[in-house]
C-alpha cells in the first residue's frame, strides 16, 4: 500500500508540470516582495496584475487568432532581495516554462529581473521600475509602462512654480536608485525652475528616525520638501516633519501618500503631496478596458482595500499584453514583441507608447503623471488631484497649514 | 549654533532610548553569557503592544507601559525555557542560532499577519521649542521615562535580594550555585527582565516614530553597538554608552552627510572592540578578560 502512494506521489509530482504546460494556456511569471520592506507596494502591484489575469480568465481568457488561452500566473516571494529576484527569474523562466515576464517591484529588482529576461530573450512588462537606465543597456523586450523616474517631480516643481517661483528648496532622499534618479533629474529641473537647492542629502533605505535630517532641513532656511523614497521611509518623514514643526510650505514625499494607509498618520498627512501614476479620480477615456472609475470600485468591491497607483499599474502591464497578443493574433515572442513596439494607446492608465530605438528601447515615451495632496475633505482625509490643471479635483493648498 | 544644540538634545534624548533598548542585550549577556537575537523582534513586539492597546482597547499612550512591561517580561521568561534553558553553558553559537531562529519565526508571522504596512501611534502631547526648532514631547517624555526605568532596574540590581542574586549569577554561577541561590530561576528572570526592556524600548520608540514588522532589526543593530560601547554585561553602561551615541550622532549630523553616521558609528564600534574589549565604561577589568 505504501508502494502504491509511492508511485502515485511521483505520479502526480511529474503529471504536475504537463498540466502547467497545457497548449491553451499562457504562463506568466513574477515574484512580489510578501515579505521585505517593499511588501506594501509589492502586493498592491500584484493584486492590480491577479485583478485582470481574473477578469481575462472569466471573459474566456485571450484572443490569439482563432484560439483562446487562459492565463496562469506563476508566482515567487522575492523577499524584496535582489538575489532572490535573479535566481527566481530564472527559475521562473528555466523550470516553470514561463512565457511572459512581469517585473517586480522597485527599479532595483526590476533592473536584476532585467538582466535574467533579456538573456532569456523573454518578454517582460514592467509596472513599477521607474528608473531609466534599465532600458538604457541595450535591451529587446522590456517593455516600461509607467513614467519614467526622471519624470516625477517634473510636475511637481510646475506646481510649486506656479506658487512661488523663488522657493528654497531641500532635497532629501533615499540612497536607492529609484530616488537618487529622480532627484538627479529633480535637482536639473529645480535649478532650471529658478529656485534655490538649500539642502540635498540622501539617507540609508533603513533609516528609523529622521530628527537629525530634520533639524538640518530647518537650519537650511528651506521652504520646500521634495523627496523620500518608499514606504515606510516616507511615511515616517511625514510624521517627524509634522512632530517637529519643520516649517516647510510645500511637501512632495515619493510613493509612501499614494497608498491609502497613509490616512492612519492622522494629520501628519494633512498637505502632504504626492506624484502619483494614477489616481482613481483620473478621466481618460480608455480605448479599450475599464474606465479608471468603473476600475477602482470594481476592484475595491473585491478586494475590500482602495486602488492606488502601484495596483493600477499592475492591472495595465496585463492589459498592455493583452493587446499586443490579440494584435499580433499570436503568443510568439517576436509578434508580440513588434505589436507591444507599435503601442501608442490610452487605457485607464493615460496613454502608453514605448521607445523603440536602440539606446532607451521599451522606455515609456508617453505616460504622464498628476500631483495628489492629501486634503481635509467633510472631516476625512482625502487625496485629491491638485495638478495639471485639466485633471485637478481640488486646489493646491499652498502653504501648508 | 542653536541648530547644532537642538542637535545634540535631540540625540541625547533618542540616544537615552537606545540605552534602554541596550540594557536588555547586555542585562542577558551578563548574567548567561547568551546573545538575545530576538531582541528585535521584541522591541516589534513592544511597539505593536502600544499600538493593540491605545487602537484596540482606547488605553492613553503611555498607560500601556505596565502591561508592556508585564507581558515582556511574561514572553521572556517562556522564551527562556523554550529556546535558551538548553542552551545556557554551551558554546555561544548555540544560542545564537536558537534565538536568531526564534526571531526568523516571530518575524515571519508578524508578516504574514500584518504585511509590512506601517503601523501610528498618534500622541499628543506638547514639546518644547528653541527658536525654529522643536523637540517633540514624546521624544522629552521617552527620555524620561527611561531614566525613571533605569533608576527602578538599578534599584533591583543594587538593593534587593533577588537583584542581588543576579548580579551574583552575571559574576560567578557556580558559587551562586554553591550559596544557594536558585541559578536556573535567577537565569529565567533575567532573560525575562531583558526582554521586558526591549518591549517598553519598543513601545517608547512607537510613541515616536510610525513602525512596520521589520522595524526592529536597525534598533537590535544599535543595540548590539551600545552594548559594546557600555561593555558586555554592564547595564548601566549600555545607558550610558547609548546616550553617548545619541551625543555623537547629534553632534555629527550638522557636519557630515547623514547617510555616513552609520558608518561612523560602525568605525567607533570597531575601535572601542580594539582599544577597550571590555567596553568604555567598564572601569573594572573585563570578568571575561581575566
Amino acid at each position: 500500500m505504501k508502494k502504491f502512494w509511492l508511485i502515485a506521489f511521483v505520479a502526480a509530482f511529474f503529471a504536475a508540470p504537463a498540466f502547467a504546460a497545457d497548449e491553451d494556456t499562457i504562463t506568466i511569471g513574477v515574484t512580489v516582495s510578501q515579505t521585505g520592506s517593499l511588501n506594501v507596494d509589492s502586493t498592491a502591484q500584484l493584486q492590480g496584475s491577479e485583478y485582470w489575469r481574473d477578469e481575462v480568465n472569466a471573459a474566456g481568457g485571450i484572443k490569439a487568432g482563432n484560439k483562446r488561452y487562459k492565463v496562469r500566473f506563476v508566482e515567487y516571494d522575492d523577499q524584496s532581495q535582489g538575489g532572490r529576484v535573479q535566481q527566481l527569474y530564472t527559475r521562473l523562466i528555466v523550470q516553470d516554462k514561463a512565457q511572459f515576464l512581469f517585473a517586480p517591484y522597485s527599479s532595483g529588482l526590476t533592473a536584476t529581473a532585467a538582466v535574467i529576461s533579456e538573456q532569456y530573450g523573454k518578454i517582460m512588462l514592467i509596472g513599477g521600475g521607474a528608473e531609466a537606465k534599465t532600458y538604457q543597456l541595450g535591451n529587446k523586450y522590456l517593455f516600461q509602462c509607467i513614467t519614467p523616474a526622471d519624470y516625477y517631480f517634473t510636475g511637481t516643481i510646475q506646481a510649486l512654480k506656479e506658487k512661488n517661483p523663488h522657493a528654497k528648496v531641500a532635497f532629501v532622499y533615499s540612497d536607492d536608485p529609484f530616488s537618487k534618479a529622480v532627484v538627479a533629474a529633480a535637482r536639473t529641473q529645480a535649478t532650471a525652475a529658478g529656485f534655490t537647492v538649500a539642502l540635498d542629502e540622501s539617507y540609508p533605505p533603513a533609516t528609523t528616525d529622521f530628527s537629525a535630517i530634520i533639524n538640518k532641513i530647518i537650519s537650511s532656511g528651506a521652504d520646500a520638501f521634495l523627496g523620500g523614497g518608499h514606504y515606510p521611509d516616507g511615511a515616517t518623514l511625514a510624521r517627524q516633519l509634522h512632530d517637529q514643526k519643520a516649517g516647510l510650505k510645500f511637501v512632495a514625499i515619493l510613493v509612501a501618500p499614494d497608498s491609502p494607509k497613509f490616512a492612519t498618520l492622522g494629520p501628519a498627512a494633512l498637505g502632504i503631496m504626492v506624484p502619483s501614476q494614477w489616481e482613481p479620480q483620473v478621466k481618460y477615456k480608455p480605448e479599450f478596458g475599464p474606465a479608471p472609475e468603473q476600475f477602482a470600485k470594481d476592484f475595491q468591491a473585491k478586494y475590500k482595500v482602495e486602488a492606488d497607483y502601484h495596483t493600477a499599474s499592475g492591472y495595465v502591464t496585463g492589459l498592455l499584453l493583452q493587446h499586443a497578443i490579440e494584435q499580433a493574433g499570436s503568443i510568439d515572442p517576436e509578434k508580440v514583441a513588434a505589436e507591444l513596439n507599435k503601442t501608442d494607446v490610452t487605457t485607464l492608465f493615460g496613454k502608453d507608447k514605448f521607445a523603440t530605438d536602440a539606446q532607451n528601447h521599451g522606455l515609456q515615451m508617453a505616460h504622464q503623471m498628476v500631483l495628489a495632496q492629501w486634503q481635509m475633505k467633510n472631516g476625512t482625509l482625502e487625496k485629491e488631484i491638485v495638478w495639471p490643471d485639466a485633471a485637478k479635483t481640488a486646489n493646491l493648498i499652498y502653504p501648508l497649514p | 549654533m542653536i541648530g547644532l544644540l537642538a542637535s545634540i538634545v535631540d540625540g541625547v534624548l533618542i540616544g537615552s532610548v537606545y540605552g534602554l533598548a541596550a540594557m536588555g542585550i547586555t542585562l542577558i549577556w551578563g548574567v548567561m553569557d547568551v546573545i538575545n537575537l530576538t531582541h528585535g523582534a521584541m522591541i516589534v513586539g513592544g511597539m505593536f503592544g502600544l499600538y493593540f492597546l491605545t487602537e484596540g482597547l482606547g488605553l492613553p499612550a503611555y498607560a500601556a507601559l505596565p502591561p508592556i512591561l508585564v507581558a515582556g517580561f511574561g514572553v521572556g521568561v517562556a522564551l527562556y525555557w523554550v529556546a535558551v534553558h538548553r542552551m545556557v553553558g554551551r558554546p555561544p553559537l548555540m544560542s545564537l542560532l536558537s534565538t536568531f531562529a526564534v526571531n526568523l519565526i516571530l518575524i515571519g508571522l508578524g508578516t504574514a499577519a500584518w504585511g509590512t504596512v506601517l503601523f501610528n501611534v498618534s500622541v499628543s502631547l506638547p514639546g518644547f521649542s528653541l527658536g525654529r526648532y522643536t523637540f517633540p514631547g514624546t521624544h522629552i517624555m521617552a527620555a524620561v521615562l527611561t531614566a525613571a526605568i533605569a533608576a527602578v532596574l538599578y534599584f533591583f540590581l543594587y538593593r534587593t535580594r533577588m537583584g542581588k542574586a543576579v548580579r551574583a549569577v552575571a559574576g560567578n554561577r557556580e558559587a551562586a550555585e554553591l550559596v544557594g541561590i536558585p541559578t536556573t530561576r535567577v537565569l529565567a528572570l533575567a532573560f525575562g527582565l531583558g526582554v521586558a526592556l526591549a518591549g517598553v524600548s519598543g513601545m517608547l520608540i512607537g510613541t515616536m516614530f510610525p513602525f512596520t514588522v521589520l522595524a526592529g532589526d536597525a534598533y537590535q543593530l544599535k543595540s548590539f553597538v551600545v552594548t559594546v560601547l557600555g561593555g558586555l554585561g554592564n547595564p548601566t553602561g549600555a545607558l550610558v554608552a547609548g546616550i553617548a551615541l545619541g551625543l555623537v550622532e547629534g553632534l555629527a549630523t550638522p557636519f557630515m552627510p547623514v547617510s555616513w553616521t552609520l558608518v561612523m558609528e560602525f568605525v567607533l564600534f570597531v575601535a572601542v572592540l580594539i582599544a577597550f574589549p571590555g567596553g568604555l565604561f567598564n572601569f573594572r577589568r573585563s570578568r571575561r578578560s581575566t
